[in-house]
């Protein structure tokens, strides 16, 4: 398939390997920021081929895994009310809240549907004007600009039973918060290539030059992500810092600028708690006070009050700071699997621990 | 007979305590289906012929003949009803002869069970049996005893049917899911995931610029042709691979069977249509549903003669080997990437899900 099959081809994959392995003098830490890419790496087995220097720790940039216990507590809570239609993108629907899922909500009557779009549950709440339809809008830049979209379009059309639970969370703050914290050493960034889509990478550039760290953006496919690698590399061989474009078919420095005014327009910066890790002070989107109508937990006041207790054993948290691989998790593959998840990482399609259960349990 | 099953000591190898109800993932065919069926249905009916755990049961040898009586039922509970190169009527038909033909078996007669929702338009209905009756006849069974009930609108999604069938295993065909060994060959009889994206591009609206077309289609013909291009005893594990996909049933052979498998994932055929589908989706075409493929571990002597009349029969022409039987790592399917990299390959947990971006 065109655009896919040449970024996925083992000759160019072993010639990119041959010259990493040429350039690579000394030993190095690198981060794949994104969920997506983690799940690449492990699906094709790049991994296992990388020369033995290089060691890649999993970023916490998978947005179904960052969504705080909270916010998916209080999206069961309102999944559960009989006037709520509650939309949502599929694999939320299997994440744990304290002590269930939007699955078990769903089998106990609850109205919760998957769509693959926020328009998706517009449409829905247009053709159910007698129900609230709530969506959960999760999700880093990349989700960002359809879903502030669908809150400008219900505002348009007069839409008055559309609201949206928003947990969305940037990636340059988290970025700034891992490098800010004394146990996490990263040598290197690769960046996501979708987020960087949307939002160009000018906004990297400080990060760069203030933590001396080069972060390359860096797209899904192994060959995307072995030349992502080998950027990144060279960087550091060579001592400069900085950020570079290996994404260039898909990101520019400026990104979509139509895109990102729809995000300034409906969103603002806040403090986000992401799961297993913390606080992290502007880390994420809340919407912009005149969208309050469409904000659900101002619409529906008590679920404010729902507060939450992660799981003592799971250790989520670690592996979405790099600071522990998934197999170093007493739970993993134990208590812990993608169909009785104790953490979110084992659920998501993009989660570290899913992707290390899914593809890399080899016997050793 | 067993104990009365305890749900609180769930434990092997994971309770099932975070669900006490039925979920959607308990009929996705994978993972939450198989504690079930290990946990509830296998202790609860406990005898010697549903231990045998294939897609038909081997039951006793009809006189001195040699021949045995395959049985199997499947139920149908599609939506839409009419899809892409389909229907829920020729899916009934189809179903349960190829799980009979899965045995080795000759499929002769079919049960029908319907249960109708008021208000279904008979125009609907008279479709539906108009695409059964002639499937019967492309597959040569006749249906021989029905049933039919009605539920109150908004308790059935229009038709479920249910078919049971049985059919003959001749004399010296030993076809189960515990007969790999390793060295075997393993071949799938054509494009991977069609029926799967077909139904979902329907359900969830979604439009490619190819239309993908379901694979529905009997296989007790493309068996029969194997069978007989090999020496007596050649073929050893038939599985049709619908839901859960291929990469289902390769684990289930391989635990079944106490081997390892590994195959090379650009062996496998996939059409690009279902390969954009499910890179869009975030699926993994391995884990789509089939009805009209089946997986075939086979003696490496005769891999290519079957083969070869795989690929003369109409629903054949497709045909690969894909990979081999071993004897590492037992229980586990680990496929060779498109990059030269190794991977597990696994069964899907329950319901295949959508990724978010």
């Amino acid at each position: 398939m065109k655009y896919l099959d040449e970024y996925r081809d083992a000759g160019l994959t072993r010639k990119l390997l041959a010259e990493l392995q040429r350039t690579l003098a000394h030993e190095w830490t690198l981060m794949e920021v994104c969920g997506g890419q983690t799940h690449s790496i492990m699906r094709s087995g790049l991994d296992q081929l990388l020369p033995p220097g290089i060691a890649l720790i999993h970023g916490p940039g998978c947005p179904v895994c960052v969504t705080p216990l909270e916010l998916v507590d209080k999206a069961i809570a309102l999944a559960s009310r009989p006037e709520v239609i509650f939309a949502s993108y599929g694999d939320m629907l299997r994440v744990p809240g304290s002590d269930r899922d939007l699955f078990a909500v769903k089998a106990a009557g609850g109205d919760v549907r998957i769509v693959y779009s926020p328009l998706d549950a517009l449409a829905i709440a247009r053709g159910n004007p007698d129900r609230i339809v709530v969506f959960f809008a999760i999700g880093f830049e990349t989700t960002a600009p359809a879903n502030a979209m669908a809150v400008l379009q219900a505002r348009a059309q007069g839409l008055d039973n559309f609201a949206v639970l928003v947990s969305h969370v940037t990636v340059p703050a988290a970025i700034a918060a891992l490098m800010e914290s004394p146990d996490v050493k990263v040598d290197g960034f690769l960046a996501a290539g979708h987020v960087c889509a949307v939002m160009g990478y000018r906004e990297y550039e400080p990060l760069a030059e203030k933590y001396r760290v080069p972060i390359v953006v860096t797209g899904f496919e192994p060959v995307d992500l072995l030349t992502g690698i080998l950027a990144c590399v060279r960087l550091l061989e060579t001592g400069k810092p900085g950020v570079q474009n290996a994404y260039a078919r898909s990101v520019t420095r400026d990104g979509n600028k139509p895109a990102q005014a729809v995000i300034q327009k409906v969103f603002a910066l806040t403090d986000r708690a992401w799961r297993g890790i913390g606080v992290i002070p502007l880390s994420g989107y809340r919407l912009h006070d005149e969208f309050a109508a469409f904000d659900a937990e101002k619409r529906f006041p008590d679920i404010q009050e729902i507060v939450a207790q992660e799981s003592p054993l799971c250790i989520s948290g670690l592996v979405l700071q790099g600071i522990k691989k998934p197999a170093e998790c007493p739970a993993f593959g134990r208590e812990c699997t993608p169909r009785t998840p104790l953490g979110a990482t084992m659920v998501s399609s993009e989660g570290a621990c899913a992707a290390y259960y899914r593809y890399g349990r080899y016997p050793k | 007979m067993p104990e009365k099953p305890d749900f609180l000591a769930w434990i092997c190898p994971r309770p099932l305590l975070h669900y006490p109800t039925i979920v959607m993932g308990h009929g996705s065919g994978g993972r939450m289906m198989v504690d079930l069926i290990d946990h509830l249905f296998a202790p609860a009916f406990d005898n010697p012929w549903l231990a045998q755990m294939g897609d038909a049961t081997a039951l006793e040898q009809l006189g001195a003949s040699g021949q045995r009586l395959a049985f199997s039922t499947d139920s149908f509970v599609v939506s839409p009803l009419f899809f892409p190169g389909g229907n829920i009527g020729e899916l009934a038909v189809y179903g349960t002869v190829n799980d009979l033909a899965m045995r080795g078996a000759k499929p002769l007669f079919l049960s029908a069970g319907f249960i109708l929702e008021e208000g279904l338009p008979m125009e609907t209905l008279g479709n539906i049996v108009a695409a059964m009756a002639a499937a019967c006849q492309r597959a040569g069974v006749q249906i021989a005893a029905g049933d039919t009930k009605v539920v109150q609108k908004g308790h059935g999604d229009g038709v479920y049917i249910n078919t049971a069938g049985i059919g003959t295993i001749p004399a010296g065909v030993e076809i189960g899911p515990a007969v790999a060994r390793p060295g075997d060959a393993v071949l799938v009889s054509g494009t991977i995931g069609d029926h799967g994206i077909a139904i979902m591009s329907v359900r969830e609206g979604l439009t490619f610029e190819t239309q993908i077309i379901s694979d529905t289609a009997p296989l007790n013909g493309l068996v029969e042709s194997m069978l007989a291009a090999a020496d007596e005893g050649a073929v050893h594990c038939l599985r049709d691979a619908t839901r859960g996909g291929l990469a289902t049933v390769l684990n289930e052979l391989a635990s079944a069977s106490k081997v390892g498998i590994d195959f090379d994932e650009r062996a496998v055929p996939v059409r690009p249509a279902v390969k954009a589908a499910c890179e869009m989706l975030g699926l993994d075409p391995f884990h789509v549903a089939n009805e009209g493929k089946l997986v075939a571990i086979v003696d490496p002597e005769a891999g290519e003669r079957i083969l070869e009349a795989m690929r003369r029969h109409e629903y054949g022409q497709d045909a690969a080997v894909i990979g081999h039987v071993t004897e590492t790592h037992p229980g586990l399917v680990v496929a060779q990437t498109t990059i030269g990299g190794r991977r597990i390959v696994d069964v899907p947990a329950g319901e295949l899900l959508p990724r978010i971006c």
